[in-house]
């Protein structure tokens, strides 16, 4: 076997933190501690952004139009694999419209930039010169006038090619028959082999176990599919030599760096502006061959150029999530307690590892399956593997592999709740960490900050009426109809991260956050991550209203431009709240603790004296010697006390000392039709937990999207190739998007256990859904059909994968 | 993305449009609703020369009795059936395929003519009209002519008008008395083509079936009858043992492919499964259900 | 080879010459400079590009703009009058929107389902935005937001 790099999941210890409670209280109540005029943390805020979006005034990307701009567009593979033999763009040149066309050579010859590093420390081609690894890949650029000579021109590039055969699987990958990446010294497709936990302890504790269950766990590739897609507008400025791109970023500043290093450009002469992003999910956090084409072309022709992808090559060449071939193993002893977990997984990641992880985290937090269970032990083992499809490994509206951890331990535990015929719901309260164990160290070294999850359990089975619902399943099963309920009582990890273990590039994941006040006691404050319709407009000014008393309506939230903002990693895998989130609170902080200076200068008293209530400073036992914020705020600039800067500003820049670790529980009701395999999603109720909530109304509509976004892939969502590598799932005629009449209503319930180590208590929340859903739905068709001998269906669940269980078991309308 | 170039042409009336036609010939395609070309344009997948838009002929958009047949102009929208009271309340297997095609916004644009003339096993309206029995009016160079819904499928987009010709009229021969109609379309979202789909129209005596056609949507090359189903229902009661082997029959009359709907295998059970359910439907509704 | 037509949009007439071959979206985006109107798919799959064409929503990205010659548009941009359009505020107050790049599309198409069922179910909504795809919201407080707008739309015709 080749020498593949041996890679070891290793965790430092947090640093210890007196925040760290053992039993952190949960409640139900949205916690608000400012009036409505103010609108801090808990209010239901109307967002700031939206005048824009709902009068068409929005600014994406292809909004953008600078003089002179020019159309980039490209020239597609239409083999998985192939040699590349000529490429003939006289007919294309002699069009009328079209300016230029760049091929890999020309980026060999304008200094290596055919390739990129990737953000795995892989290397990917921007264009090729000897061979594509991928159907769709990028072949050549047109650079034209407009967007339809463009599109024109690319249709009379000749391209000849000579086919190889491609590898579509990772496991006959694996045998290095069709090497995939022959630029490498090492022929082989097998990249790294990467483990975590403890493989002797968890052998010893399968070898005590009373029963071992094992199953095989596909979850298939699958496209974010954000409804804007992805694009660049980049102007290279010869006079100024200054570059500035108007990028689908979700990560303008790790960007920017990137494209620094990569073009050689100083980094203070490039501007990245992500303006607004109709949807990321990881979709836009990747760099695409696009982006380098684009940037290349307006340093070439010294004109602004845009690239807009269609959607078609956005879902056949852009990246993926998922495509994680599992083997688990669970272990339990007599007394139906999970003891523990052993996991064997293939990564199939394409032509390249462009996975968008944190650097020491190739497979990303994965080892985060040991899930909401408290086990003894557990071990982790993946194998990255090159294949001939796009490549990547994004996480599609999760963490960084989160989705696979959850959908793997929540399947695993029902299969194994259902063997040892106990109730699921039963089994899991059984073996649920308990809320006394926290901060809990898992087996593979994760600690988790806060939770208790048989509250969120609990509540939701309180909310769909559990026992009457098996009830029901028993009357209706005994008349031959088929009904479902599934649980999935998920944990997620967010907010990467400290500064000990993450990185993206080198570049460590804190996150930022700078305010100013303005003398007539308003503010602007920036921040390092990036909507892309989170509400950060609204949500960040509300975290600065509740630390500072100005009213959220009086904050300005710019975020975006890299000349102006501070740095930060951006926004993914729900990392907002927890570290730019912070960062504005100890930001806010910085500015509390000054404005106390200035309202003891003021009132003449000393520090001590004074208490701080919602939005001024009080002089102890004197209620009415008071400064509010905004007389403090003008005083910083008319009247600023001796010995002390004038002005009121402050940046934070926030390591955060841990993940957080929001979870729930689902639970999934569905009815099956025996005719046609259809499953109905009769009822869902999703109860969260994320600690204290800043917005409850964007909440509910990150969780409703989030559900939509689990639901999707549960039932609908696959990318599907031939055997000749060709992409037959590459638009939306066969990527199926739910529309409003495959969304049920969903219902949602919440608990609050705030972090004890965040500042505002709070935790992400975007994307738990996006985990939590798909195994509550799966486990409510396998439920529906467990007395029949079913115990797993991997997802999408169609309905032809139903009916072929169904008929293989004798059952029929 | 973007369709390449063509000449434009936009007549205000069918003669002018029947001689652009027979001017231009194969270089040139009608544009009606748009909603099935201009996709295939985009892609280049159709790439027409001359596109004869004929929005602006007048008189071709109308749903109205007459003369024992529902007679529906070429261009009528399938949102105007969809929103036909009499429509609704007189032919309700036709209310109920109009309602299942695409989505709300393409039905606003698309027409019943092109949907017909498309000549797509995958499109609805072919099979309801099959169960239907209904016939087309088609007009030329030589005149006007009818054509009966059983001749003018020929082949996978290929239908019986010559190339000169435009589809003019639908008629849907007026139900007798004791008739009833059901369309059941599988899909695997709102806006797809059918998984597979079941028209069936069907006149009952009692209990006994006295004549059923029923269409198939999307499991042949070309649209088609479930004849096998039919003979196994006409004169005969609707037992359940009747409509199972009706649905059986079914399932041997199509013809499905295997493709990312499904296999051949699951689509042809599921036309067993809704043959049966739409016979079950248009009889409730044949004895005032 | 041009085409000249001549097209109202939100009420202003536009006389211009365009290649037959020219979208519709792309008429109302680069031409009129009017970029309330998205592009999200390539297959008339998504709706992020509806407008009113003389009072249907249609799929812009599906219609050349040769033919609509001599007809009216209506986008996104037109839709507020003076104030927002209830469609508009619902939105807003019921959080309907998320990144916001369906939305005008979901409003056009709301705007013209509301005008012909003035009170619809919840079944109705749904039904009626099934050609508009949304990946942030998962449709719920859209479906609260056009409910929110038909009533108070029924409210103010009653008064």
């Amino acid at each position: 076997m080749a020498d593949v790099p041996q890679l070891k999941e290793v965790h430092d210890k947090a640093r210890p933190d007196p925040n760290n409670s053992a039993n952190v209280p949960t409640s139900h109540e949205v916690q608000i501690k400012t009036p409505d005029t103010i609108s801090g943390m808990g209010h239901r805020m109307k967002r700031k952004e939206d005048p824009r979006f709902l009068q068409g005034a929005g600014r994406y990307v292809d909004d953008v139009k600078l003089p002179g701009m020019l159309y980039l567009d490209l020239v597609r593979s239409p083999y998985a694999h192939a040699k590349i033999i000529n490429i003939d763009a006289s007919a294309a040149l002699a069009h009328p419209g079209v300016l230029a066309v760049i091929t890999g050579k020309d980026l060999e010859e304008a200094g290596g930039l055919h390739w990129m590093p990737t953000l795995m420390s892989d290397t990917q081609m921007v264009l090729p010169t000897e061979k594509v690894a991928y159907y769709a890949q990028e072949v050549c650029a047109v650079v034209a006038v407009d967007r339809y000579a463009a599109a024109d021109g690319v249709e009379l590039v000749q391209v000849e090619y000579e086919p190889l055969d491609p590898v579509m699987d990772p496991f006959e990958a694996l045998k290095d028959e069709i090497i995939v990446r022959d630029d490498k010294e090492t022929k082989t497709n097998h990249i790294w082999h990467w483990e975590a936990g403890d493989q002797e302890a968890t052998d010893k504790v399968f070898a005590d176990a009373a029963t071992v269950i094992k199953e095989k766990i596909y979850l298939p590739r699958i496209h974010v599919a954000s409804i804007e897609t992805c694009g660049m507008v980049a102007h290279w400025d010869k006079i100024k030599e200054h570059l500035t791109i108007y990028m689908t970023s979700q990560a303008p500043h790790a960007h920017r760096t990137v494209v620094s290093l990569v073009s050689g450009l100083p980094e203070q002469k490039i501007r990245v502006i992500s303006p607004d992003i109709g949807g990321g999910f990881g979709g836009k956090v990747p760099v695409y061959p696009g982006y380098v084409c684009t940037i290349v072309a307006s340093l070439v022709t010294g004109k602004p150029v845009k690239w807009i992808e269609d959607r078609s090559e956005n879902l056949q060449a852009d990246s993926f999530a998922r495509d994680y071939h599992i083997e688990a193993e669970m272990a339990a002893d007599a007394d139906g307690k999970i003891t523990g977990l052993r996991v064997h997984t293939v990564a199939d990641h394409g032509a390249a590892d462009a996975a968008a992880q944190p650097s020491k985290f190739p497979a990303g937090l994965y080892s985060i399956g040991t899930g909401s269970y408290d086990l003894q032990a557990a071990h982790f083992a993946v194998d990255g593997v090159y294949t001939n499809k796009p490549p990547g490994g994004i996480a599609y509206r999760c963490s960084f592999r989160v989705t696979e951890a959850v959908h793997m331990i929540e399947r695993m535990t029902d299969i194994m709740a259902n063997e040892l015929g106990e109730d699921p719901a039963e089994f899991r309260l059984k073996n649920f960490i308990k809320p006394e164990q926290f901060p809990y160290q898992s087996p593979t070294g994760w600690e988790y900050d806060s939770g208790d999850y048989a509250a969120a359990l609990n509540l939701a089975m309180e909310m769909i009426d559990y026992k009457g619902l098996r009830k029901e399943q028993a009357e209706k099963r005994a008349k031959g109809e088929l009904m479902g309920i599934g649980i999935s009582s998920f944990t997620e990890v967010v907010g990467a991260g400290p500064s000990r273990s993450f990185d993206i590039l080198g570049i460590k994941m804190f996150d930022s956050c700078e305010i100013r006040i303005h003398p007539t006691g308003k503010a602007i404050a920036r921040i390092g991550v990036q909507t892309q319709g989170q509400g950060h407009e609204t949500t960040f000014a509300q975290i600065i209203a509740e630390e500072i008393g100005l009213p959220a309506n009086d904050i300005e939230i710019e975020h975006g431009d890299t000349d102006t903002a501070p740095y930060g990693l951006g926004t993914y895998a729900s990392r907002s709240t927890p570290t730019a989130g912070a960062a504005a609170s100890m930001a806010a902080r910085k500015i509390r603790a000054k404005a106390k200076k200035i309202a003891a200068h003021l009132l003449e008293v000393g520090e001590d004296d004074l208490e701080w209530e919602v939005d001024k400073f009080v002089v102890k036992g004197s209620p009415d010697q008071v400064k509010t914020i905004q007389e403090i705020a003008f005083a910083a600039y008319t009247n600023h006390p001796e010995g002390l800067e004038a002005g009121l500003e402050a940046v934070s820049y926030y390591d955060p000392p841990n993940l957080t670790f929001p979870f729930g529980s689902y639970i999934c009701v569905v009815d099956i039709d025996k005719g046609t395999g259809e499953v109905h999603v009769r009822r869902f109720v999703a109860v969260d937990d994320c600690g204290h909530i800043i917005n409850p109304l964007v909440v509910e509509g990150q969780i409703h999207g989030g559900l939509t976004m689990g639901l999707a892939p549960a039932l609908f969502e696959e990318i599907v190739y031939d055997e000749n590598g060709q992409n037959l799932s590459g638009t939306f005629m066969d990527y199926l998007l739910p529309t409003a009449v495959e969304t049920p209503n969903w219902e949602l319930g919440k608990t609050i256990t705030p972090s004890p180590h965040h500042p505002l208590g709070a935790k992400g929340v975007g994307e738990s859904p996006t985990v939590g859903a798909p195994p509550a739905i799966a486990n409510a068709v396998v439920d529906a059909l467990w007395h029949l001998g079913v115990r797993h269906i991997d997802i999408p669940i169609t309905p032809q994968k139903v009916w072929k269980l169904l008929r293989e078991h004798g059952v029929d309308e | 993305m973007i369709p390449g170039k063509f000449e434009y042409l936009a007549p205000t009336t069918l003669d002018e449009a029947i001689k652009l036609l027979t001017e231009h010939g194969y270089d040139a395609k009608i544009l009606a609703g748009g909603q099935s070309l201009i996709p295939a344009m985009r892609f280049r997948l159709a790439a027409p020369e001359i596109l004869i838009d004929i929005n602006r002929i007048d008189g071709l958009s109308y749903i109205k009795e007459e003369n024992g047949h529902l007679a529906i102009g070429a261009m009528t929208r399938e949102a105007d059936i969809d929103h036909s009271a009499l429509v609704q309340n007189s032919y309700t297997l036709l209310a109920e395929t109009a309602k299942v095609i695409a989505d709300p916004l393409v039905r606003n644009l698309a027409t019943v003519g092109g949907n017909l003339a498309h000549a797509d096993p995958a499109n609805d309206h072919p099979a309801t009209m099959l169960a239907y029995g209904a016939e087309v009016v088609a007009v030329g160079p030589g005149g006007e002519r009818t054509i009966s819904i059983d001749d003018f499928f020929v082949d996978l987009f290929e239908n019986s008008l010559s190339d000169n010709e435009i589809l003019k009229e639908i008629r849907i021969p007026t139900p007798p008395a004791n008739s009833g109609g059901a369309y059941i379309k599988v899909e695997r979202k709102v806006g797809d083509y059918a998984v597979a789909g079941v028209a069936v129209q069907l006149t009952m005596d009692g209990d006994t079936c006295t004549s059923a056609r029923i269409g198939l949507t999307n499991v042949s090359a070309k649209p088609i009858r479930a004849t096998g189903a039919e003979a196994a229902l006409a004169g005969k009661a609707l037992t359940d043992d009747n409509i199972r082997a009706a649905g059986q029959a079914a399932a041997q009359d199509c013809d499905p492919s295997s493709d990312l709907r499904g296999s051949e295998e699951y689509k042809r059970d599921l036309v067993r499964v809704i043959t049966m359910r739409a016979i079950r439907a248009a009889a409730t509704r044949a004895k005032g259900g | 080879m041009s085409y000249p037509i001549t097209v109202t949009v939100n009420g202003q007439e536009h006389s211009l010459e365009v290649e037959p071959r020219l979208l519709l979206v792309h008429l109302i985006r680069e031409v009129l400079n009017l970029t309330g109107t998205h592009i999200g798919c390539d297959t008339t799959s998504c709706g992020a590009c509806t407008v009113l064409m003389d009072g249907k929503a249609v799929k812009s990205c599906t219609v050349f703009a040769v033919q609509a010659n001599g007809r009216a548009i209506e986008t996104i941009e037109g839709v507020s009058n003076g104030g927002l359009h209830p469609l508009q505020e619902g939105f807003w107050e019921k959080h309907g929107l998320q990144c916001g790049y369906c939305t005008p599309g979901m409003i056009m198409s709301a705007k013209a389902f509301l005008a012909e069922n003035p009170n619809p179910s919840e079944d109705d909504i749904r039904w009626a935005i099934s050609g508009n795809l949304c990946r942030c919201t998962g449709y719920v407080k859209i479906v609260e937001a056009i409910q929110y707008a038909a009533d108070k739309m029924r409210e103010s015709e009653e008064a």
